[in-house]
């Protein structure tokens, strides 16, 4: 029991004590946070644009004319595309295009990486939204519509509050899945969190501890984030039950 | 709710900020960070900013590998004396093996110089230096394993770093099913530790370390032809090639070639190698 605790703890020692071997891996986390949070931004402000197009078009198409409906036609095609497109391809491959052949004369891997997580994050919100918005019952818009409120007026006052509860949950998610995913970036060589583990494990032919404790990172992480989206839903639902 | 908001968009501003300061702060180069601007710039433009770029896969002790967050190596070392002889900044790019060459002929960084072997595939996509150091492909094996030759490697699971002369070799010689590939070189000897495969066919020098550091592997005496390492450099960029062959020929003159070379292979058979390599500027690629 003694040895094996002794064997442990010098493992220890080797994979993070040793030449400051765990900064590796907090330059690591430091790097994956910046991704992620970055790419947040990104997907959700395209995510949001994207969504509106396609939901105004959606629930409106039919009834605009003229240069109006032609643009937003226009532009609803274009987000399909972007929608199709991103998300039927996977994120490695948009990672590798992304650094490879796209941006390809930059060496800021954390650019790169913040700008191709942004875009795909961007897709999955689109619909995240778009879906939101539409579980929203028609006899809200309706009723919002009788009142006198235009498009706009209604989205604004009636039906984004409501559908913001719906989407938090998903939206929720998909932060989680972004956190775990931005783990891909060693393929361009970003020294992310994972990289770190890599980095250690081939210095000191440990697989088990730097695997671990990356594992144990990315999991506290996901962990806080489950409870702050949690505290927030609650918040959300506080109204509902009057 | 909307001081939560807006308390959330004011953190979230702040940190784009920071990210894209912090992002900035890492692209010194110029050129680099104006991704979006112009097309493809001759890769002379990574190096007339004053910058040296170097591609390199970071875990081939001893040319290059990570100690104390640091790159540092026989590559990483020549790699900085030439860029002070050129009177630029060395940054060094971590990457997989297999994309460095890749990177170099799109100009991503000005050279690449990662324990790369010349051969005849290799020189059709970009130009390569003199040669600066020997080295030769070995099989490690586990101590006590019945493989002692070449021939006993027939029909075994052999592990290599993707794309190095070594894949290139086991492929060629025992066919693809036999080959297993990783990433990096440790990681296929991390595979032979646990006997994931039987054999691992990579530069000797890096064998030497790998099995210095793990216990129960030894190397076969049996090895395949020497190889040359050069850096290589884009096709268009014919001006740096003769600044780095120049700094080249001035760093074995004056012994800073050998020093480092010494300093990290410290055995004198492989130091007259390296003399005996960079003296003769010309050696026939291996395959």
């Amino acid at each position: 029991m003694a040895v094996w605790w002794n064997n442990l703890v010098k493992k220890f020692v080797l994979c993070f004590i040793d030449d400051n071997r765990w900064m590796y891996m907090a330059k690591g986390l430091a790097v994956t946070m910046e991704v992620t949070l970055m790419a947040l931004v990104i997907g959700l402000l395209l995510g949001i644009v994207v969504a509106a197009v396609r939901s105004a078009h959606d629930q409106q198409g039919s009834e605009l004319s003229g240069a109006g409906g032609f643009l937003l036609g226009l532009a609803n095609g274009i987000c399909k595309l972007y929608l199709t497109v991103i998300r039927g391809t996977p994120m490695m491959i948009q990672l590798m295009i992304m650094y490879f052949v796209i941006l390809v004369n930059t060496t800021n891997k954390t650019l790169v990486a913040m700008v191709a997580f942004g875009i795909n994050s961007g897709a999955y919100v689109a619909e995240i939204v778009r879906g939101g918005i539409m579980s929203i019952d028609g006899g809200q818009s309706e009723a919002a519509r009788s009142l006198g409120l235009g498009y706009l007026p209604t989205m604004r006052f009636v039906i984004i509050p409501q559908a913001i509860k719906n989407i938090l949950p998903a939206l929720g998610n998909e932060l989680i899945t972004l956190v775990k995913e931005t783990s891909i970036v060693t393929v361009i060589g970003l020294g992310d969190l994972t990289k770190g583990a890599t980095i250690i494990q081939g210095r000191t032919f440990e697989a088990f501890l730097p695997l671990l404790a990356a594992a144990l990172v990315y999991l506290l992480i996901v962990v806080l984030l489950s409870w702050l989206m949690g505290k927030l839903e609650r918040r959300l639902r506080a109204g509902d039950r009057h | 709710m909307k001081k939560i908001l807006a308390i959330t968009l004011a953190l979230m501003m702040i940190l784009a900020l920071a990210a894209c300061g912090s992002s900035a702060a890492q692209s010194s180069a110029a050129p680099a960070a104006d991704a979006s601007s112009a097309a493809a710039e001759s890769s002379g433009s990574a190096a007339d900013a004053g910058v040296l770029t170097m591609a390199t896969n970071a875990a081939f002790p001893p040319y290059e590998y990570y100690e104390n967050n640091q790159i540092v190596g026989i590559d990483a070392e020549v790699a900085a004396a030439i860029a002070e002889k050129l009177g630029m900044k060395l940054e060094i790019e971590d990457m997989d093996f297999g994309s460095i060459i890749a990177a170099v002929q799109t100009g991503k960084v000005s050279m690449g110089m990662a324990g790369m072997t010349v051969t005849d595939e290799r020189k059709q996509s970009v130009n390569f230096s003199d040669t600066y150091a020997t080295g030769v492909q070995v099989v490690i094996v586990k101590t006590g394993s019945p493989i002692t030759d070449l021939d006993g490697l027939k029909g075994k699971k052999i592990g290599v770093q993707e794309s190095t002369t070594g894949d290139i070799y086991a492929t060629d010689d025992f066919g693809e099913s036999n080959v297993e590939r990783f990433p990096t070189g440790a990681d296929a000897v991390l595979a032979l530790t646990q006997g994931k495969v039987d054999a691992v066919i990579i530069d000797n020098e890096p064998a030497k370390n790998y099995v210095a550091a793990n216990q129960g592997l030894s190397i076969l005496s049996t090895e395949y032809t020497k190889e040359d390492y050069a850096i290589c450099v884009s096709k268009d960029n014919t001006e740096l090639l003769d600044k780095i062959n120049t700094a080249l020929k001035e760093l074995t003159a004056d012994g800073t070639l050998k020093s480092i070379v010494d300093k990290y292979i410290p055995a004198a058979a492989s130091s007259s190698a390296a003399a005996d390599a960079v003296s003769g500027a010309t050696s026939e690629p291996s395959k």
